[in-house]
């Protein structure tokens, strides 16, 4: 294949990836003539941009696996699905964004701009099949959220967060890059096919690829956010802007989940005794350091942000399992802790006005008085993390746990339930202050109708789909046969 | 039978319907959501009399039986249907709740329909976890119940509900996230959820001894045996009248019951070879838990204590039959302790219920639990003194009263298997006698305690009901229990063969 030329396959494959960016750039454009009256045509346009990109993925979609660009591009149905998923995703975060952004004169079209960058780097990631690519995915992603969690200006705790992200990100980064750099040095090639033949024929007691393997695998945690390389969750979630916040600690998930798949499984799988070892122990500590710090916390953010970690231990669970069924099972949790989180965030900005963040676990007092329906949301949300049935977060759960005992860890999966059961307790307070608990105040909830409106789908969405899993977890069995 | 209707659906889905619709209502007009709620608790006990007049007492079979596919991925149904264990538990339930409804109807001043809402939704739950055939099915019903039991009695309980509540919580999920793992494993090896299934899949004595033991901290925690007991009398001081009576009458028959639907038809050998562990956790709840009853202060904490000893002679009737058939050779006996921890069940339903409903009527007169705080009673509040001790009487197994039939039966049973077994366990008549008949004594017997106690009003017409309704049907089950034993029999002796066949 001349590398020189571009097929129209090319084209094709990467269609979504060229449509995202071309809006991109016209909304960049667009929006330096719009004064800030005018700004909700940034958000407007930004949403057709990602229906726009959504249409395209879904109409080029391919049923089997294909690889162009000089084989470093691939599209298969798992990419589609990410891809579909993270758009949708971007877009309930830009329709929960908007009204806050509004109170607080923050509106900016660089919020959106940044957003839909981070939705490309995503979206490059899911479909990388080079080393290269992948890095590529990464780093696109990492700087527009970088830009993002600083983008409140004013704000102290935002630029110290800001830079604690972007510090501890480059060295991971940079850490992924150097493992990327030995595995070429070793297999002496980037495409992740090759090198995953060229692993085969190596052996996986290859000193060199080992070596590689244990700094991508820093990298890979540190995307995650799991322990020993989470300490950027916690000050990064509590110090961004709350619709931040919630964009962080969706979309990238996606990202993440697609990096350990790309690299671990489809580069690397000839090393899974090798991996799975290192992410038995990564997943265990972020399970039990996640629950454990969790129920220390007073901010919501904060805990949310040991829950991200928790559910990441669960995740990683799915991964570290080898089979496809593990990797099914991976997904699907991802794609529901994605729902969820964005759900509670979302509760967090209902609750916020103008000079009141709501994000203290003490906000959500009495809120049964204030709205019923809103603390039923809620404790819908958090009895679907706590994995309780009939909520989506106990298929989730469930799923991980059938794949752990396939692969025959009995102790790993009483290690993964134990641990929900102590996580289930800092959930549990989030729902007795909301309904046990009378309120400080009376005041009515102030979001905008859009913003009531997604966050009761989002709460029903999670219900709905766990009282029928069936049809999610038959679209992740397709995805990844 | 395949009845027309899918009687067990509407079971399940029409309490939770409605109090889904009484939700959406709000508290904007009470007195409409009162009676809406009241209406379909009624009429869901209403279907449960239809079930008990259809159900066919002559074979073992699941009846009624609805199977729908619901979860390809898992090979998991909607597979719902009763036998003769679970149908009379299911009547049980339906048979409660309105009695709770009409009890609650004007003390409840907080949040009156989320109240009832919550109930409605808890019922419907609770019914499909006795008729669930498929363990998935069943597994999620039983978590879920735990949602709006935890907001009850967090939300409408006593100072130090949220303790109560919390630690409610967290103990039966500690217990049921060790069942799931179990049956995963078992769905692993099966590929199959059906309980049926389950029942009849082959398995080493390890795999069956680890599944008993996963099974066992589920169940235990539920019934409560001791030494998992200790959330019980917490969350029944801090429940609302209406949370302590079902939680008394309905939920803590969850556990005996699935000792009976799944540790012993699942893994009967291992069930076989730890039987001295369950007897002997059954027998201290029997003596120790029966003299911590004694020294008791609080009315509720001395009904909750007695619920757990009465609740040791479900379990101890249940695996005493091992025993009787390794000293008798032959399988009467253990059908006849089964028999016993059946009927006990029920009627500790009718009799703890009626008990919890005695200290509501108290405490919202008095707003004290304080055993110490009343006294003479009777002088002021005749017809509920009757009622009082009739239940007492009860408690403490007087024959002729629902209490006599099932610690009879299991006393007699276990005397087949060891004479001390029936000597331990018939220390409970003795005990039972002591701490609630003393109970009776200090609070509705003697000179008038105080000021509070001679201002005291006798029953109205809504207590009166729901007293007299659980009076009449103590008595009856007491005096004429051959209905609920026929309708029980086939099922009882299906389930001694299953524990008597080895399934290595």
């Amino acid at each position: 294949m001349n590398p020189a030329i571009i097929t129209r396959l090319d084209l094709m494959l990467a269609s979504p990836e060229i449509v995202l960016l071309s809006a991109t750039c016209v909304i960049l454009l667009a929006d330096l003539f719009l004064d800030d009256r005018q700004r909700w045509q940034t958000f407007t346009l930004s949403l057709a941009a990602l229906a726009g990109t959504a249409w395209v993925t879904a109409r080029t979609g391919v049923d089997v696996r294909t690889v162009g660009w000089a084989g470093t591009y691939v599209s298969d149905p798992l990419g589609s699905l990410l891809k579909l998923v993270a758009c949708g995703t971007v877009a309930v975060a830009f329709l929960y964004a908007y009204g806050y952004l509004q109170k607080r004169g923050l509106l900016k079209g660089e919020f959106f701009v940044l957003g839909l960058f981070a939705l490309l780097g995503i979206m490059v990631l899911v479909s990388a099949n080079s080393l290269v690519t992948i890095y590529l995915g990464v780093e696109l992603l990492a700087l527009s959220l970088y830009a993002m969690v600083a983008f409140h200006r004013e704000s102290g705790t935002a630029a110290e967060a800001a830079i604690k992200y972007f510090v501890l990100g480059s060295i991971a980064s940079g850490a992924l890059l150097y493992g990327i750099s030995m595995i070429y040095g070793v297999t002496g090639t980037l495409e992740l096919g090759k090198v995953s033949q060229a692993v085969a024929t190596l052996g996986p007691n290859q000193i060199g690829l080992l070596f590689g393997l244990a700094f991508v695998i820093v990298g890979v945690a540190f995307k995650f956010g799991a322990v020993p390389f989470h300490m950027w969750v916690p000050d990064v979630y509590h110090g961004a802007p709350t619709p931040v916040t919630l964009f962080l600690s969706s979309a990238p998930k996606l990202a993440s989940f697609a990096l350990a798949f790309r690299l671990l499984v489809e580069g690397l799988g000839g090393l899974h005794a090798g991996w799975q070892d290192m992410l038995v122990v990564v997943s265990v500590l972020s399970m039990a350091l996640g629950n454990v710090v969790a129920i220390a916390q007073t901010n919501l953010k904060r805990m949310l942000a040991y829950s991200t970690i928790s559910h990441v231990g669960f995740i990683l669970l799915g991964i570290l399992a080898g089979t496809s069924e593990g990797y099914q099972s991976a997904l699907y949790y991802t794609i529901t802790y994605v729902i969820m989180s964005v759900g509670g965030f979302g509760m967090i900005i209902l609750l916020s006005r103008a000079g009141f963040e709501a994000d203290t676990l003490d906000d959500f007092k009495g809120l049964n008085a204030r709205s019923p329906w809103f603390a039923a949301v809620m404790l819908m949300l958090m009895f679907s993390m706590a994995g309780v049935p009939p909520f989506v977060g106990f298929w989730a759960k469930l799923v991980v746990i059938q794949s752990v005992l396939r692969i025959g860890s009995l102790w790993l999966a009483v290690v993964a339930v134990a641990f929900s059961v102590i996580g289930a307790y800092y959930y549990l307070h989030v729902v007795k202050l909301m309904y046990f608990d009378e309120p400080d105040e009376r005041r009515a909830l102030e979001g905008g109708g859009a913003l009531r409106f997604v966050l009761s789908v989002n709460g029903l969405a999670v219900l709905v789909l766990g009282l029928y899993p069936g049809l999610m977890l038959a679209l992740c069995a397709t995805v990844l046969p | 039978m395949q009845a027309d209707w899918p009687m067990l659906s509407v079971l399940v889905w029409l309490p939770i319907a409605a109090g889904l619709l009484l939700l959406t209502v709000g508290d904007r007009s009470p007195g409409f959501g009162r009676w809406l709620g009241l209406a379909a608790s009624v009429a869901t006990f209403l279907a449960s009399v239809v079930l008990w007049r259809d159900f066919d007492r002559g074979v073992a079979a699941m009846q009624f039986v609805e199977r729908v596919p619901w979860i390809g991925a898992f090979n998991a149904w909607y597979h719902l249907g009763v036998d003769g264990i679970s149908m009379p538990l299911i009547v049980l339930t339906a048979f409660i709740t309105p009695l709770v409804f009409i009890a609650g109807w004007t003390v409840i001043e907080k949040r009156p329909l989320q109240y009832f809402a919550a109930f409605l939704v808890l019922e419907g739950l609770m019914i499909g976890v006795f008729a669930a055939l498929d363990a998935l099915l069943f597994y999620v019903l039983w978590e879920a119940m735990l949602i709006p039991m935890f907001v009850i009695i967090g939300v409408w309980g006593g100072a130090r509900r949220v303790y109560a509540t919390i630690k409610f919580f967290l103990y039966t999920f500690l217990g049921s996230v060790l069942m799931l793992v179990a049956l995963v494993y078992l769905y692993l090896k099966g590929g199959s959820y059906a309980i049926a299934d389950l029942q009849a899949m082959p398995l080493s004595m390890r795999e069956q001894t680890l599944i008993f033991l996963a099974f066992l901290v589920a169940f235990a925690v539920k019934v409560p045996m001791w030494p998992v007991h200790t959330w019980l009398p917490d969350a029944h001081v801090e429940a609302p009248t209406g949370g302590s009576v079902i939680l008394a009458a309905i939920m803590l028959k969850m556990g005996g019951y699935g000792f009976l639907r799944f540790s012993l038809p699942i893994a009967p050998d291992a069930s076989r070879e730890l039987d001295w562990l369950i007897i002997g956790m059954s027998l201290i709840a029997v003596v120790y838990i029966g003299l911590v009853a004694l020294v008791q202060q609080d009315m509720k904490k001395l009904i909750a204590y007695s619920s757990i000893a009465h609740m040791g002679f479900v379990t101890l009737g249940a695996f005493a039959a091992f025993q009787i058939v390794r000293v008798t050779g032959n399988t009467d006996g253990a059908a006849m302790g089964l028999d016993g921890a059946m009927v006990q069940m029920i009627s500790h339903g009718l009799i703890s219920a009626a008990l919890f409903f005695c200290v509501g009527v108290l405490y919202d007169r008095m707003h004290s639990r304080q055993i110490g705080d009343y006294g003479g009673v009777v002088n002021t509040m005749p017809v509920f003194a009757a009622f009082m001790v009739l239940f007492a009487m009860a408690n403490s197994g007087l024959p002729g009263t629902s209490g006599f039939v099932g610690e009879f039966l299991v006393v007699l049973s276990s005397f087949r298997a060891s004479f001390w077994y029936a000597f331990l366990a018939a220390t409970t008549l003795i005990l039972g006698a002591a701490y609630t008949l003393w109970l009776v004594k200090r609070v509705v017997f003697g000179p008038i305690g105080n000021d509070h106690v001679a201002e005291l009003t006798d029953l109205n017409g809504r207590e009166f009901l729901v007293l007299g309704v659980l009076a009449a049907s103590v008595l009856l089950l007491g005096l004429w229990p051959a209905p609920l034993l026929d309708v029980m029999r086939p099922t009882i002796e299906q389930l001694v063969q299953q524990m008597m066949v080895t399934k290595l």
